[in-house]
Parts: structure tokens; sequence; C-alpha cells
């Protein structure tokens, strides 16, 4: 392999393990925060249990969020030093208002909820979560911000060979970004709410087989209590509102991607009609949508894809609107593509070994044609069970079956599935270019730059296999290592996210008293001992 | 000179020393972790003096490291891909000491700890080492070519000036760290790391010095000169202030050892951000190397509001956690309280009976 193919493997690893972390931080983020929200209007325990349990997770998750973003940050200088020098003027800037608008935000409030609930008053420690989660809102806006230009690129002039920006405005508001955010952060809800609805069915799985829970003639569910801390009858309204909330949450996020998605297509089909084409591994010019199919949808010619089940009109809807506009196939736009932008990459040093190959316009596509139907399918998957799971808990009960439960817990992985299939097919599909040139009439078509000159010359393949094993497999540890964490948690159960309940001799009277302490104004160090420090401790 | 670039230039040093200050002492407490703290609950009040803050600390590497990329493009790119293999190295530390802090207590299991310990500890060394080797190679120079990019192979950028660098910044965060803990803690601790002040201060700040000196040597002004004077002054001053167990004071005098410090090193390197050791012509200056006005401009209007809010509500989170920590606010062991794994085994079902009778024993209570 060479310096290219490596690189771009590792980028390709490296930030879809991040995106593994990040749905799950914003989703859940915005979840706890809603969660503490009704602790602080009702004072009802179940929610003050909810917010410590998720949050718990919430946290064993973020910080691998943290930790795996800093490379991502890096990594654009270290291995992409030739795209960096071409779009700094312009990627620049949001990357750098990340950090100083979106992390300093994130990373301080986040440390001031987790230690700070004693040290700050009830509503200022419930408004410190909020501004973390707000923050990484914002994150996830300038992040795409920075990623949409590279689709789309706008608000620049060429100036010596590098686009320079003349226009903030037109990069903040990149329509490609306007509905890439919505839809990443509906994508990010639908991560949460599978987590919720498969961990909370799990619990209330356990709670039945463990007969604590019974279910009455009129087959509604009769909590009940053991003496063991945590499992009494506020743990079984922890988790059957959990469930509710989160298969909520799912099917609000699959609408959400659906609408936005759609918008989405729109654009994708005016902005980069190569990549709509190659969705759909659609060959000819055409209106149908193809459902399923076969032959070798990977193979560039074209030749042997049969399309086994179209519904006609329907490509045409994705993207236009209406059920008769033809949408290019890959055929025809291979010769638009090669007329516009080259046959063969320059003649040009920055190309290394790969000056004058031939171009390949066609990207891969297995990758774009199931990656797309991925992205859709696990979404959808995800949303029905949850409206499944909605009707057959109605009544507050969960059905005894093992595999039931099993499915519900593996459910949780299917919005990753959505979520990892829809940014692969997003950045895959924009090959051979890294800043793919936009033929629209809001895009700037000369401002493009191909894949294969924007690693960075100086870096040896040699270096850069070190770091993308380096990396692989530390994260691959590190993947285990939290799923395993979490697994602890989760299995403890709300007492493992609140050692107070241990302590308690009957968890429930001591339990509402230390609620009241939470919230007396300012009281550092309150309860029991005046110098009591730490309301957390690592 | 043209003005913008200048002030980028002037921004960007100062996010670095707001990031030497801030994430010095927590890389420093890292690294006491394993030499200075002697039992678990002496780490723990190490951790948790920088619990709260350690996370955005970090950030200001982040934003030192987009800002470079947003203001100077060829500064980020050349700097960043010329040291490809130490960078990684300390991605590697970062990550393991991020996650370090967080999972170290998740578990009760004096093998697991310390597993992290060392985690934590080794990577807050290396880290630093890491960083002050980057940021002394931007000061003193690297083989670039024409294009920016490095000539001679992976290793090409090793020098001299790399340890010293790295000593300089790790030498200095462990000492920054004692002082931070003098200065955050309570007995026992306080008093040691007080101690440990005084005792390795001469030594330790004398690395920072040198690379000064060297950056001075290589490219020195007056006024330059004048801050290593102010530098040297500052850190006498913390130590005599030490001396006399006057904590705060010696940590702000420390404070502005390092601002005089990097002050006179940035100042002495400028306008140049990278030399090329290949040929003078390939320097990367402030003005080839930046972005354009047009994006210095919104950067700079954007700066302006939001790094002041930065330094407000980071500087209200200390104040919040203001409280020394000290051996007794430890609480024991927490963690995990194993409700269903242990009481109720998970898999295998006989036990499941085990807490019916729970259930029928409370209920007859
Ligand atoms: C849609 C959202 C999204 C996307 C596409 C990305 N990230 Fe991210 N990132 C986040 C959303 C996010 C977040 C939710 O805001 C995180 C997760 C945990 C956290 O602290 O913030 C985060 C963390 C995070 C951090 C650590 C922040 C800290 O220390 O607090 C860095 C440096 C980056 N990211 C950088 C990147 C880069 C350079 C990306 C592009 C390749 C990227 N992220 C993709
Ligand atoms: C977080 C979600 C993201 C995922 C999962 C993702 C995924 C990928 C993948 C799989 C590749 C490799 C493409 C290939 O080899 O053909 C890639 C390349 C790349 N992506 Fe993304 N991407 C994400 C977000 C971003 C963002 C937000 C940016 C910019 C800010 C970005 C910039 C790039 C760059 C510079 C490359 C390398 C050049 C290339 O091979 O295309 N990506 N990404
Ligand atoms: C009917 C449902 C959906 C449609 C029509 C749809 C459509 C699209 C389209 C057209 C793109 C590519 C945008 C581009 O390359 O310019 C995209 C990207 C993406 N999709 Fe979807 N999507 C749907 C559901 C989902 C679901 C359920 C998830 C996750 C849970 C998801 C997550 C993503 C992500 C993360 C990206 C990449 C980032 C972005 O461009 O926003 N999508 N989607």
């Amino acid at each position: 392999m060479d310096a290219l193919e490596i690189a771009r493997w590792q980028f390709g690893i490296t930030t879809v393990y991040h995106f593994m972390m990040v749905p799950l931080t914003i989703g859940l983020g915005l979840v706890v925060a809603v969660i503490q929200t009704l602790w602080y209007r009702t004072g009802k325990v179940e929610y003050l249990r909810m917010t410590k349990f998720w949050g718990k997770l919430f946290l064993i998750n973020f910080i691998m969020g943290v930790a795996t973003g800093i490379v991502q940050e890096f990594q654009f200088g270290m291995a992409w030093s030739e795209y960096s020098r071409f779009v700094g003027d312009i990627f620049g800037a949001p990357l750098a208002l990340e950090a100083l608008l979106a992390f300093f935000v994130e990373s301080t409030f986040l440390g001031l909820w987790i230690f700070g609930w004693k040290q700050l008053k009830r509503g200022v420690h419930l408004a410190c979560l909020w501004i973390a989660v707000i923050g990484s809102v914002f994150s996830a806006y300038f992040i795409i911000v920075a990623n949409s230009w590279m689709q789309h690129p706008v608000g620049v002039q060429m100036v010596n060979g590098r686009p320079v920006m003349t226009d903030a405005w037109a990069v903040f508001t990149n329509n490609t970004a306007l509905v890439a955010v919505p839809h990443t952060l509906f994508g990010a809800l639908g991560v949460a709410g599978a987590f919720l609805l498969g961990i909370a069915w799990y619990h209330l799985w356990r709670r039945r087989h463990d007969g604590i829970d019974t279910v009455g003639a009129d087959g509604r569910a009769i909590a009940g209590e053991t003496n063991i801390p945590g499992r009494d009858k506020a743990d079984y309204k922890v988790w059957i509102r959990s469930l509710r909330i989160g298969a909520v949450v799912a099917m609000i996020s699959f609408a959400g991607t659906a609408f936005t998605g759609d918008m989405q297509g729109k654009l994708m089909f005016e902005q980069q009609p190569m990549k709509m084409a190659a969705a759909e591994a659609a060959c000819h010019d055409g209106t149908g949508f193809s459902v399923l199919s076969v032959g070798n949808v990977g193979s560039k010619n074209c030749n042997d894809i049969v399309a086994v089940i179209e519904v006609p009109g329907i490509l045409s809807f994705l993207a236009k609107g209406d059920f008769t506009t033809e949408v290019k196939g890959v055929n025809g736009l291979l010769d638009v593509y090669k007329a516009k932008y080259g046959t063969n990459l320059p003649n040009d040093p920055l190309y290394g070994d790969r000056a004058g190959q031939q171009i390949q316009y066609v990207p891969v596509m297995e990758v774009t044609y199931w990656g797309f139907r991925m992205m859709i399918g696990f979404g959808g998957i995800a949303a029905f069970a949850a409206l499944l799971a909605l009707w057959v808990t109605r009544k507050g009960v969960v059905p005894q079956s093992r595999w039931i439960m099993r499915l519900a817990v593996f459910g949780i992985l299917a919005p990753f599935g959505a979520n990892a299939a829809g940014w692969i097919f997003t950045e895959m599909g924009r090959q051979p270019f890294v800043v793919a040139p936009n033929p629209d009439a809001s895009g700037i078509d000369q401002v493009f730059m191909f894949t294969a000159a924007a690693v960075s010359p100086g870096v040896s393949a040699a270096e850069l296999i070190t770091s993308l094993v380096v990396l692989s497999s530390i994260y691959a540890v590190l993947l285990v290592v939290e799923v395993r964490l979490l697994v602890k948690y989760v299995r403890g159960g709300v007492a493992s996210a609140m050692p107070e309940l241990a302590e308690a001799g009957h968890g429930e009277k001591n339990e509402k008293k230390k609620d009241g302490d939470g919230g007396t104004p300012g009281a550092p160090g309150e309860p029991g001992t005046p110098d009591d420090v730490l309301a957390f401790a690592y | 000179m043209e003005l913008l670039p200048t002030v980028w230039f002037v921004a960007i040093a100062v996010l670095w020393t707001g990031y030497l200050f801030l994430e010095g002492f927590d890389l420093g407490v890292g690294m006491l972790m394993k030499l200075f703290a002697r039992n678990n609950t002496e780490r723990r009040v190490l951790l948790n003096t920088v619990g709260p803050v350690w996370d955005g600390n970090e950030v200001w590497l982040l934003t030192a490291a987009g800002a470079t990329f947003a203001a100077f493009p060829l500064w980020y790119a050349a700097l960043f891909s010329a040291l490809y293999l130490p960078l990684l190295i300390v991605l590697v530390a970062l990550i393991f000491r991020a996650v370090a802090f967080e999972y170290r207590g998740k578990v009760d299991n004096a093998r697991w700890r310390t597993v992290w310990d060392w985690a934590i500890a080794v990577g807050s060394f290396t880290a630093s080492f890491g960083i002050g080797a980057a940021l002394a190679l931007t000061t003193t120079g690297l083989p670039l070519d024409s294009n920016g990019d490095r000539q001679g192979g992976a290793f090409a950028w090793f020098s001299g000036y790399a340890v010293l660098g790295g000593l300089a910044v790790a030498a200095f965060a462990l000492v920054h760290a004692l002082a931070f803990l003098a200065l955050k803690t309570d007995g026992d601790v306080r008093h040691r790391a007080r101690r440990w002040f005084v005792r390795l201060a001469p030594v330790a700040l004398l690395p920072l010095l040198a690379w000064a000196v060297a950056v001075q040597l290589l490219s020195g002004k007056p006024w330059t000169w004048l801050l290593v004077i102010l530098a040297v002054v500052a850190a006498a001053v913390a130590w005599v202030l030490a001396r006399q167990g006057a904590e705060g004071k010696a940590f702000g005098a420390l404070g502005a050892f390092l601002v005089c410090a990097t002050g006179s090193i940035f100042g002495a390197a400028f306008p140049v951000v990278i030399p090329s050791t290949l040929d003078p012509a390939f320097n990367l200056t402030v003005s080839n190397a930046s972005s354009s006005a047009y994006t210095l401009g919104l950067m700079s209007i954007v700066a302006a509001v939001g790094l002041p809010l930065v330094i407000a509500y980071q500087a209200w989170t200390y104040w919040v956690f203001r409280r020394r920590v000290s051996a007794a606010h430890i609480p024991a062991a927490h963690g995990f309280l194993p409700a269903i794994a242990a009481k109720v085994l998970v898999g295998n079902e006989s036990p499941g009976g085990t807490a019916a009778n729970h259930a029928r024993h409370n209920a007859s209570e």
C-alpha cells in the first residue's frame, strides 16, 4: 500500500471510531439534561436516579470521545499537510472556532457538573449540564461546517491556486451544512434512544426474572421491592420511564433523519451528482429507485448490474421532488466529469507516483450503494422496533422471553451502524475528490482538490503504517475496556452510580434527605461535616 | 510587518503560554502520581485537585493547534507533518492519560488502579516532553524544503534542542505541580509538596531557562534578553516565597516566570515561525505562512469576544473548587455497587429465587 491509501484507511478508521462515541455523547447528553430538568421541576426520586445512572454511562463514553477527538485535530496536519495548506484559509477557521467556542464550554461546564453536585446551587448545577450539552451541539455544527465545505465549497475565490475566504457568511451558512447538522443531530438522538430502550428493557426483564415485579390480573405490572439497595419500587419507575423516553426519542430521531435526509438528497443531486448515481448504482439515466439490485454493484463498468426491484419515479422524487426528472446515471456523468476535470491527474510532483495516472471518477459503488441502504435500513429498523416496544410494554410489562431481551440489547447497535454507514457513504461517495467540485449554481466549480494530492508529501509510508497500527490497536483495546465498563455499570443498575443508596440502611428515606442537601443554596460542603469538599471524587 | 499576522503570532504565543501554565500543573500532578504520592489515598487527593479542570486545560492545546491551522496553515502543516512520529507518541500519551483519569476509579481493584496510575504518570511525562520538544523545534529549526516538507526521513527532526525543550517542559510541569499542590491541598501532602518544590525548583527550572537562552543566541533581541533576566528574577522570587510558606504568591511568581520565559522565546523567534535548517530562504515566517487578511480579521473578532469569555468562566471554575483537598476528604473507595452482579448472579439462573426470597422477607418485615 502506498502512503495515500494508508493515510485514507487511518483517517477512515479513526474518524468512524470517534463517531462511535460522538453520537452517544450528544444524544445521551441531551437526554440526561432533560431528565435532570424533570428532577429539578418535580423532585421525584426516579428522575434523580435516572440522571445519576445515565449520567454515569454518559461520562464513561464521553471521555473516549475526548481522547479520540484529539487525534482528529492533529491528523490534518500530520497526514494531510498538503490538504491543510490548500484549505487552511477556510477550513482552519471552523476548527479553531470549534475549540474556542465549543470544546472549552463542553469540557469546563461538564467538569462543573461532575464535581459540582454540592458546590453549586441546584439550578446552577443543572444549567452547567445544559451549557455543556449545547456546547457539544455547537461543536457538531462547527465541524460539519468544515466538512460541508469539502462537500460543497462556497464563499471563496481562487488566488494563486489556493482558495481564499471572501464570504464567511456563505461558509457558515453553507446549505449543505444547514441540513447535515440537523441530520447528524437526529442521528445522534437515535443512538441515545436505542441505548435507553435496550438497557431499560434488560432491567425490567431482570426484575421480572428475579421475581421482583409481577403481573396483575389486568395484565398490568405490579412493582415489587427487595432489600437490595436500589432495587425497590422507584427502581421500576426508573426503567419503565427510561424505556418510554428511549422509544420516543428513537422514533423522533428517525422521522427527523428521514425529513432532513430527504433535503440532503436533493442537494446532493445538484452538488455531487456522481455520488447520487453511485448511491443508486444507477448506470443509466432514469427515474427508478432500486430497492434491490443484483450483480456486482462494485464493478466500475456497470455492465452486470441488474435492478431486480425498481420503483419508478422514486429516485426522481428523492432528487428533485417530482416523479419525472431523469436522474443522470454513472455512464452519462462520467463523460461530463472527464470533460470538466480532466482524464488524468496532472503531471505535478505533488502527486508523487500517482502523477499522470488516469482518474477514477466512480466511487466504490459497493460502499455507496450499501452504505446508503444500511443507513436508512438500520435507522428504520430501530424506529420500528421502538414503536413495537412501546406497544408491547403499554401495560408496563416486558415479556419474559430472554431472546426478546437479548434482541433489545443487541438492537442498541443498529443506530450506531446507521451513523457509521451514513458517514462512510458521504465521505467515500465524494472520492476521488477530497474537496469536491460543485456544478451547481451556489458552488464554485473551479475549487476542488483530488485526494491524491492531499496527503503529506514529506511523510513516509512507513511512518503512516506505524501510526495506523498503533492507533488501531490502542483503539481496539480501549473499545474492549469501555464496553466492559459500560456493561458492568449497566448490570449494576442505579446503585452502581449512586453509592449513597448502599450507605443508607433504608434507602428511600436517606436518599430523599440527600436530595434536599443537594438543593441547599450555595452549600459548599454542607452535608454533615463542615469541610465536605468533594461532592464527587475520582 | 503586517499587523494581523503579528497579532495572531502573539495570540498563538498566548495560547501556548496559557496551555503550559494550566495543563502544566495537571501534567505535573500526573507525573507525581508515581513519584510523590505514597498510597492510594494520596493519589486520589492528587487526582481530585485537578479532576474538575484538567479537560478544560487540555482544550488550550486544541485551541493552540486549531488557531495555528486557521491563522498559519503553512506553519501547522509543516510542523505537524515534520514531527509525525513524536506527535504520534504525544497523542498516544494524551489518549491514555485522559482515559485513565476517568476510568481509574471505576473499578475497585488494586491492579486496575496500578495500570491506570502508570498510564497517567507515563502519559503525563511523555506528553509534556513531546510537546516541549515540538515547541523547541519550531523555535530552533527543522529541515524543511521550499514546500515546507521535511527532508531526510522520519527522524530528521531530531536535535539536541528537542531534548532540551522536552526536559524544559517536563521539569517545569513537575515543579509547577508541586507549587499547585502546596496551594490546593492540606495536611501532609501540602507540606511535602512545598518541601519538594524548594528542593527541586533550582534545578528543574534550568532547562527552560537554557532553552530561552539558546533561542536568544540564535535570534535574540534586547527586549527578549530583558525578559530572560526577568524570568530568572521571577524564579528566584518564587523560590524565596515558597520557602517562606507564601504558597499563593509563590505559585503566582512561578506563573510570571513562565510568561517571561515563553515571551522571550516567542519574541526572539518572531517573525520566523519555523526556521529551515536547510536554507534560510525556506524559513516559514508570519507573513509567508499566514492566512488571508479576511480570515485573520474574522478570527480576530471572534477571539476578541471568545477568549476573555473562556478565561472568565474557567476562572469561575477555579473559584467554585477553590477549597483545599486533603486526605480526610477522600471518601471510601466508592464506585460500584454490584446490586445485580453479586447478589443475583447474571447468567446462572437459580439465584433468581434469592431475590424473590428477599422480596418475601421484606414483605414479612
Ligand atoms: C457531529 C459531531 C462531531 C463530528 C463530525 C466530529 N466530532 Fe469531534 N467531538 C464531538 C463532535 C463531533 C463532540 C460531541 O463534541 C465531542 C465528543 C466528546 C467531546 O468531548 O466532544 C468531540 C470531541 C472532540 C475533541 C476533544 C474535545 C475535548 O477535549 O473536549 C476534538 C479535538 C475533536 N472532537 C475534533 C474533531 C475533528 C477534527 C473531527 C473531524 C474529523 C471531529 N471531531 C468530528
Ligand atoms: C465523524 C464522522 C466522519 C466519518 C465517520 C468520516 C469518515 C471518513 C472516511 C471513511 C474516510 C475515508 C474515505 C476513503 O478512504 O475513501 C474519510 C476521509 C476523510 N474525511 Fe471524513 N468522516 C467524518 C467526518 C469528517 C469531518 C467532520 C471532516 C472534516 C472536518 C472529515 C474530513 C475527511 C478528510 C480530510 C478525509 C481524508 C481524505 C479522503 O480520503 O477523503 N471527515 N472520512
Ligand atoms: C429515510 C432516512 C434517511 C435519508 C433519506 C437519509 C439521507 C442521507 C443523505 C442523502 C446523506 C448524504 C449527504 C451528502 O453526502 O451530501 C446522508 C448522510 C448521513 N446520514 Fe442519513 N438519511 C436517512 C436516515 C439516517 C439515519 C437513520 C441515520 C442515523 C441514525 C443517518 C445518519 C447519517 C449520517 C451520520 C450521515 C453523514 C453526515 C451527513 O452528511 O449528514 N441517516 N443521509
